[in-house]
Parts: structure tokens; C-alpha cells; sequence
């Protein structure tokens, strides 16, 4: 009897979700924002499958991939990245304008836009969620964005639904930075920053009825090292064309996995619905068994990442590395360095290591950056003799055993260091590894755990040589300061510059320099070609390639419209719906 | 006895392939062909496509469709198995080169009988190089323990008092240390650029290192018991000099035992030697050990795609097997003569 009785119940509570599926209040007239897509339907449940649990849900100390994918479906921004377009467009400030010298951008917000417990939206909570972000106390890693010209950018209230931005020079993109940074509701908020407890705030334990932001959807339930339950805002401030109120879908639900591989394995059993950027070889397997079961796969073809050879060629001089200097003298030699490019087969890493779903590189631009990528750049093929002639043209010569030595008779031999981690990287230090082979070179190929090869590169400056991965944020070159730039935190084969170490490098920081306060897109434009260009004869990083971006969903997800920029799959979760036909059996 | 001579003989056989793999492989481990990666293995024919016989067995050639991700057999052109060809050189002994192998077919047909690894590397050839660095170092681990082992426990069986108890205090300490984790730190310890044969007789080092222990104690015990037999006093009542009491009549009764732990040691050192090569810290590429072939079936998609990725588990279990089996012959001949 307890059986069926608890059989019951479990029936009963099976089929609980989908009744209390109310659909959402139609929006009154206010100014919520009208999407014209194909009009979906109510109802359903979203499975995600995450590779870690996220740390917080603070939007003001988030810095792990997985806490930022989650507050970005729980918070809303003022103007927004279109994911697909790359161009900025309205978002919580539906109007936006620039003064004549650049300097001071005036918002207009949205009225009669509510967070998600119901408490109106006003300037106030602009200008409080900056002053949080902006806090050293905080430690927001938002706050390095927000400086411009060396000064923090001051937001000011100028009425109810209106406030004022002044930078301290003209900012190229300036809108762009206010791309996801979850506005904070001041409400619930202020008394924790007036107490400084701000940074300790919105933890993964707090309970649902203490968080708000201005996203489609609301924290339901976590439960530790298992799922988060996020359920929709039944006061989001989107609504279709047919002024049905956005999401569609009802509740959000995050697994935790672990790591890509089990990630996969829940997409390909049918335990979670979409499934964020995989692997080529993942993605492969998923292809194999597409027809079986029903997913939509999507290659959407070269992301922004690019990975890249690079040597050590930082001042070692106040370092005692008496034999990693001795092999500088190689590293520095741009004839060496452009050797060895030649003589690498990207065509071969972007067919191994990518399985065919990647792209060569000759730049740091991929050519999934379309509007800044420099299309003039050149490509040579590879060629071991070309690369061998550069090499006899620059004093070194080959021994009768076929091995290469420089002038002073030293055998060419020196380490790849690569993250154990990344199987990919080390993939292609190997390949590398065959292909100088054919120089004469002795490559070595040493995959270290990776905290030790960041202290490595960053620190100790105790490697020869490493493969590493960047890219993959902002499609606009403002994102990429930090690595071109002499002085950048990743400037990674010589960093900790107080003044440019090279004519070339001071010419990339007159450039960057540059566009950053040049307003005229066409004109930005020129000028990050020629930085291409420079990096391109310079050769201080070697690239390699990058991968396609791969995601799926299940066939009946409408609406899934997967980006090249980050936050890939969910970016657009509002307007996902189940079609009718899948919804009969699911959860 | 029949048995014995099975066991016995299966081993040399296997040491002979694994030793020997220079010429047993038909091709250079490390040698890419990026046009062919994760081939599936070579099918080998008697009969053609049409159906005719052959009698000498031959291969197609395998070709991949345009994405690289399916192979099939081109029928077009056969490529007979020829015995004792000539292929890449290697070094058959320190000092002896050559470039004959057992088998192999001409270019550009290809004979990857366990298939090809992800570089487009031939398997069968990996497995049996693979083969020989993880045995040898089973093997050269084990000695390094024994010796070490034998001339500790003698020590320590002999001398009695202090000496015997600060040498059994510091096998404790060593049965203690997590091995594993000792390597870890010893890896870290060592600059990056390391030589691939360095690295691998740093590991049968410190893998020899940490054995010691537990052969000590067995031989120990065994010197305590000889040392009071009634032969042994009796040849040091007629003032036969320590050294040779110990060489004539204590450390030929350690024997049996060494030789047991022998066929105990050499697969559980093998075994220590494929997890540190399945998480990196063995040899390292381009040279294959079982333990970093293994260490690519981590990965989701080579585990769920490509079952000839496997092989070396095979060979790992073939070795295993083979020692177990010459172990436990050992244990059935000691209780004979028991009883």
C-alpha cells in the first residue's frame, strides 16, 4: 500500500512542474523592450550541463566561466553585445548619446522596469552598481574595464531614468564596456556595502528570497555539487512581437559535471539540452550519433581564440638562468623565429588537433572576427626548405647527422612547456616537435601541471618556450590592450616592460594607443591592420590555429541561435522555446 | 613440466618480441603520416575483391574520405606482406644499426595491423617499443631493488644491534612513503629540459629506490635463520672469516626468495611505470611507453571511437599474465618440495 502511495506522489509531483507552468502577466504599456523573432510558446524545462559548479552569484566578484554564465541569465546590463550582429544594441538603457569631444555618454534607462522580486528600476541602482564595481575594496574584476585613461569613468545620476558617464579621454567602443555587468538592485544591497560585507554577499547559500537582478530568470534552489534551479522573472522587462512576456521557458536548470567530457556524455544521453562549446572530437562522436538521437549540431566555423607558439624573451638578467639566457640568443633572432613558423604545418594542427574543425593562423585575428580581422595579411605555406634557407642565411648550419647548430657550434635544443591539462596544446607542441625535427632541431615536449607553467611564464621566467591560448572575449581590439601593449599583464614573451624594448613594440603602443581614442570606426580600423601587420613581420608569437566553435541542442529547442562570442549557447535564453511535438514527452 | 616449458618459454618469447621490437615493428614509432589519423587497423587479405586466391597474404591500401574522419580500402592496388624488408633504420644493439624488419609492404602501401594513433603514428609498432621501455624498466627497477634489498637485509641480519635497527627503521619510513607522490616531487625537482633517457633512468631509480624495503626485510629474516643454523656456527667455530660464512653459506639460502620477489616485483614496476606514464610523467613524447598509449584513452571520444586504442592494455595484460603464471609455477614447486 505504501507503494502505491508513493508511487502516486511520485507521479503526482512528476507532472507538479508542468502544471504550475502558469504562463507570465502580459506586459502592461510600459517601455519593455519588443523582440521580433518567431513567437514561441510557454512552458518546459531547460537542462545545462556545466563543467564546474559556480563559486558565487555576487555579479560584483564573479570571475569563474561557470558563476558569470549563471549571473548572466540572472542579470541584466545596460547596453548589450548582440552576440550574432557583434554590434552593440539597447538593453536596460533604451537610448543612449555622445558628446561632440567623446568624453561624456548621456543613458536614458527603461522605465517601469521591475527586478526580479518586484522592486522598481531607477538610476539609483546604476550609480550604485558602478560604485561597487569600481571599489578597490571589492575586488570586482570589472573594475580594470572601467578605467579609462588611467582614471576610473564617473557615472552620475542626472534624473530618475537618465544618468551621465564621463570618461577621462575619448574612448573608442565606450559602450561596449558596460556589456554584462549586472546592474545591482541597491535595495537589497547597500546596507551589506555600507557594512563592507558586499564581497561576502550572494553566495551560493543564500537564501532566494535575498537575490535580484534584472535577467529573464531568478535563483530557485541549489543544491551543493549537484544542480542550480533558476526560475523564470515574472517581471522581465522583454516581450515578444505578439507582447507575450519573455522567457518562454519556465525553469533553467544547471547540472555540475566536472569536466567536458561527462559534460558530453550528459548532452549525448539525452540528461541536459544544450551543450556549450565542446571539443572537435567530442562534437565528432556526437555527430556519428546525431540521427539516433535527435540533436541539432551547429559548427558555426572559427572562434576568436588563437593559440600560438611563443619563446622566452623576457630580460633575464636579474634572473639566474644561465642556461635558458644562453638559448635566447636563438629565440631573439627574428630569423630564427621565422624559420621555425615556416617550417610548422597548421594545416596539419588545424586536421589533427581540430579534427578538420578549426582554421590555420597567420595572426592574431581569426577570421571569425570579421570585422576586424586584416584580410591582407599574408599566408605562406609551409616549407621546410624555405625555412632551411632562412636558417643558412642566418649562420647556422647542419651537422652529418642532420642536426642544426648555430654559429658558435651549439646544438639547436631547447623545451616546449605545455599545460598537462590541455591535451590540445600539447597535440600541437608535438606535431611542432616532428616538424622542427626536419630542421634539425631537438625539441623537447614537456606537458607541467598548469599552475606550475603559469608561474613559469608569469614569474620565474624558467621555460624556453610554451603553446598558449588567447582571445575569445570581445570581438573589439580594446580587449586585446592588455597583450599587445609593452607594459600589458599578457605580454607574454616579454613582459614587466617599463619602457618598449624594441622599435616594433613602440610602434604597437603609438597604435593601440591610438585607436583606443579614435572614434571613427574606419579609421580604428587601419590602424589595428597595421598592428596585425607588425606583429605578423615580428613574429613574437607564432600562431597556429583555432578551433571552430561547436555546440548542440536538442532538436526540439526553437530559437537556438549559438554565437562565436562568449556566453555561446545561452546568450539569447529568453527566447528559447520548446517546440510543441517535443514538449508532450519531456520532463 | 609440459606447463613449465609453456610458461617458461611463452616468457622469452615475449621478452624476445618486446626486446627485439626494432625488428619485430614494420615501421618507426615516432613517425607521423598526418594524413591518416586514427586509422582503423589493416584488414590482411588471401583473397581479392574479385574473390581470387593469393598465397601470399597482402594488404589494400587505406584512404580517407574528404573530412579525414572515415577510411576504406582502395581495391585498386595490392600490397604483398613481405618477410625480412627493408623499412626505417634502428638500433637492433647499442652499436648494431640496420634496417631490416620481420615483415612490412611497399610504399605507399601501409600494414598498421592495430591500427594508427592520432598523430597517424602505426600502433603495433608503439606497442611493441612501448612494450620495451616499460618492461626494461620493470625489469631494471627490480634488479636495482633486489641488489639494494639483499645487500640492506644482509647487512642488518648480520650485524644485529643498531645497525639491523636503524636499517629496518628506514624500511618502514620507505614502505611509508607514497610513492607515487615521492615521484611527483622528484619530477618537479628536475629542470624541464630533461633528456628522454634521463628521465626514464630517474624513474627506474627512484622506483628501485622506494622497493628496497620489503625484499630487505624477507632476506633479513631469512639471515637470522641461517645465521643460527647449526652448518653456519659450526664454519665459524673453525674461524671462517665473516665474509665468507656470508658468501658460502648465508646469501645462497636468500635465493628462493629472490627469485620469488623477482616475479612479484617486475610486473607490479612495470605497472608503476604505465600510471606514471599515463599521467605524464614517464618517457615523454615522441617515445611511446604502455602507460602514455594508455594515457590517450582518457579522453572521451578515443575511448568511445576507437577500440584499437586498446592494444597496449592488451600487451599490458599478455605481460602480466605471463609473470602471474611463472610466480605461481614458482609457489607449486616450492610446496613439492616441501612435502
Amino acid at each position: 500500500m505504501r507503494f502505491i502511495v508513493s508511487c502516486l506522489a511520485a507521479v503526482v509531483l512528476s507532472v507538479l512542474p508542468l502544471r504550475a507552468a502558469t504562463p507570465p502577466a502580459p506586459i502592461a504599456s510600459g517601455e519593455e523592450l519588443l523582440q521580433g523573432r518567431d513567437a514561441g510558446r510557454h512552458g518546459g524545462r531547460l537542462v545545462v550541463a556545466l563543467r564546474a559548479e559556480p563559486r558565487t552569484l555576487n555579479p560584483a566578484v564573479a570571475n569563474d566561466a561557470a558563476s558569470r554564465e549563471v549571473i548572466g541569465r540572472m542579470g541584466g546590463d545596460l547596453i548589450h553585445i548582440n552576440r550574432q550582429t557583434q554590434l552593440t544594441e539597447p538593453a536596460l538603457a533604451s537610448s543612449w548619446s555622445r558628446s561632440k569631444d567623446g568624453r561624456e555618454y548621456t543613458l536614458t534607462l527603461r522605465k517601469g522596469v521591475r527586478f526580479s522580486d518586484g522592486h522598481p528600476f531607477d538610476a539609483d541602482d546604476v550609480v550604485f552598481t558602478f560604485r561597487v564595481m569600481q571599489d578597490e575594496k571589492i575586488g570586482s574584476s570589472n573594475r580594470e574595464l572601467l578605467i579609462v585613461g588611467g582614471k576610473p569613468i564617473v557615472v552620475k545620476k542626472v534624473g530618475q531614468y537618465s544618468v551621465r558617464v564621463s570618461l577621462a579621454e575619448p574612448y573608442a567602443a565606450a559602450e561596449r564596456i558596460f556589456d554584462s555587468i549586472s546592474i545591482l538592485p541597491r535595495h537589497l544591497l547597500e546596507s551589506a556595502y555600507a557594512s563592507g560585507a558586499l564581497a561576502d554577499s550572494w553566495t551560493l547559500a543564500t537564501a532566494a528570497s535575498s537575490i535580484a537582478g534584472l535577467g529573464p530568470y531568478r535563483l530557485k534552489e541549489h543544491v551543493a555539487g549537484q544542480r542550480l534551479v533558476l526560475e523564470r522573472n515574472p517581471f522581465y522587462w522583454k516581450a515578444d512581437s505578439t507582447k507575450k512576456r519573455l522567457p518562454y521557458i519556465d525553469e533553467l536548470v544547471f547540472l555540475f559535471t566536472g569536466n567536458e567530457d561527462a559534460q558530453v556524455i550528459r548532452f549525448q544521453n539525452g540528461e541536459s539540452d544544450v551543450l556549450g562549446r565542446s571539443g572537435a572530437d567530442n562534437f565528432n562522436v556526437l555527430v556519428k550519433d546525431r540521427n539516433a538521437r535527435r540533436f541539432q549540431l551547429a559548427d558555426l566555423g572559427p572562434s576568436l581564440e588563437y593559440n600560438f607558439l611563443f619563446f622566452n624573451l623576457n630580460d633575464l638578467s636579474r634572473k639566474n638562468l644561465p642556461q635558458v639566457a644562453a638559448r635566447q640568443r636563438w629565440f631573439t633572432d627574428l630569423n630564427f623565429r621565422r624559420a621555425v613558423s615556416r617550417a610548422i604545418d597548421r594545416e596539419g594542427i588545424a586536421k589533427l588537433v581540430y579534427r578538420g574543425r578549426g582554421v590555420p593562423l597567420w595572426g592574431n585575428v581569426s577570421p571569425g572576427n570579421r570585422l576586424w580581422v586584416n584580410a591582407s595579411l599574408p599566408h605562406p605555406a609551409r616549407s621546410v626548405a624555405e625555412a632551411r634557407a632562412i636558417l643558412k642565411k642566418a649562420g647556422y648550419s647542419w651537422r652529418g647527422d642532420g642536426s642544426l647548430v648555430d654559429r658558435q657550434g651549439q646544438r639547436v635544443e631547447f623545451t616546449i612547456a605545455t599545460s598537462a591539462t590541455s591535451t590540445q596544446r600539447t597535440q600541437m607542441a608535438t606535431l611542432i616537435q616532428a616538424d622542427l625535427k626536419e630542421l634539425g632541431m631537438d625539441v623537447r615536449v614537456v606537458p607541467i601541471e598548469f599552475r606550475a607553467l603559469i608561474e613559469r611564464v608569469f614569474e620565474s621566467f624558467d621555460y624556453d618556450a610554451s603553446v598558449f591560448g588567447l582571445g575569445g572575449g570581445d570581438a573589439d581590439p580594446n580587449g586585446e590592450m592588455n597583450v599587445w601593449m609593452s607594459s600589458g599583464s599578457n605580454h607574454l614573451w616579454r613582459l614587466g616592460q617599463t619602457s618598449p624594448a624594441t622599435p616594433w613594440e613602440a610602434e604597437i603602443d603609438r597604435l593601440m594607443q591610438q585607436q583606443l581614442v579614435t572614434l571613427d570606426v574606419g579609421e580604428r580600423k587601419r590602424l589595428y591592420d597595421r598592428v596585425q601587420a607588425i606583429i605578423g613581420e615580428n613574429q613574437p608569437f607564432i600562431f597556429l590555429a583555432t578551433p571552430n566553435v561547436l555546440v548542440g541542442a536538442r532538436s526540439d529547442l526553437a530559437n537556438f541561435q549559438p554565437s562565436v562570442l562568449d556566453h555561446y549557447t545561452l546568450w539569447n535564453v529568453e527566447q528559447l522555446y520548446f517546440k510543441p511535438q517535443g514538449t508532450s514527452g519531456r520532463r | 613440466m609440459t606447463r613449465a616449458k609453456v610458461i617458461i618459454g611463452g616468457l622469452v618469447a615475449l621478452h624476445a618480441l618486446i626486446l627485439l621490437a626494432g625488428f619485430a615493428a614494420p615501421y618507426d614509432p615516432t613517425r607521423q603520416t598526418r594524413t591518416m589519423p586514427f586509422a582503423p587497423p589493416a584488414r590482411v587479405h588471401v583473397f581479392d575483391a574479385s574473390g581470387r586466391f593469393h598465397v601470399t597474404p597482402f594488404v589494400y591500401a587505406t584512404v580517407s574520405d574528404a573530412s579525414g574522419a572515415t577510411y576504406s580500402e582502395d581495391t585498386s592496388a595490392q600490397f604483398p606482406v613481405r618477410l625480412l624488408t627493408h623499412g626505417a633504420p634502428y638500433t637492433l644493439f647499442p652499436g648494431v644499426t640496420t634496417d631490416i624488419h620481420l615483415f612490412g609492404v611497399d610504399e605507399p602501401g601501409r600494414i598498421a595491423l592495430f591500427g594508427t594513433d592520432g598523430y597517424g603514428r602505426d600502433v603495433f609498432s608503439r606497442v611493441l617499443y612501448g612494450a620495451r621501455v616499460s618492461v626494461t624498466a620493470g625489469l631494471l627497477a627490480t634488479l636495482c631493488a633486489l641488489l639494494v634489498g639483499t645487500a640492506l637485509g644482509t647487512l642488518a641480519g648480520f650485524c644485529d644491534g643498531i645497525v639491523d635497527r636503524l636499517v629496518m627503521r628506514a624500511a618502514d619510513v620507505f614502505m611509508a612513503v607514497p610513492w607515487l607522490y615521492l615521484l611527483f616531487a622528484v619530477r618537479a625537482a628536475l629542470p624541464l629540459h630533461l633528456d628522454t633517457r634521463a628521465a626514464f633512468l630517474m624513474l627506474i631509480a627512484v622506483l628501485g629506490i622506494v622497493g628496497w624495503a620489503r625484499p630487505s626485510r624477507l632476506v633479513r629474516g631469512i639471515v637470522l635463520s641461517a645465521k643460527e643454523r647449526a652448518y653456519v656456527q659450526a664454519a665459524e667455530g673453525f674461524g671462517a672469516p665473516p665474509l665468507y660464512v656470508l658468501r658460502r653459506h648465508v646469501v645462497p639460502q636468500t635465493y628462493g626468495v629472490l627469485l620469488t620477489q623477482a616475479g612479484l616485483l617486475v610486473p607490479q614496476f612495470i605497472l608503476a611505470e604505465v600510471t606514471l606514464s599515463f599521467l605524464g610523467l614517464g618517457v615523454g613524447e615522441p617515445e611511446a611507453s604502455l602507460g602514455s598509449m594508455l594515457g590517450t584513452l582518457q579522453q572521451y571520444h578515443v575511448l568511445a571511437s576507437y577500440w584499437w586504442m586498446f592494444a597496449p592494455a592488451v600487451a599490458l595484460v599478455a605481460v602480466a599474465t605471463a609473470y602471474h603464471a611463472l610466480t605461481s609455477l614458482g609457489h607449486e614447486r616450492a610446496r613439492l618440495v616441501a612435502s
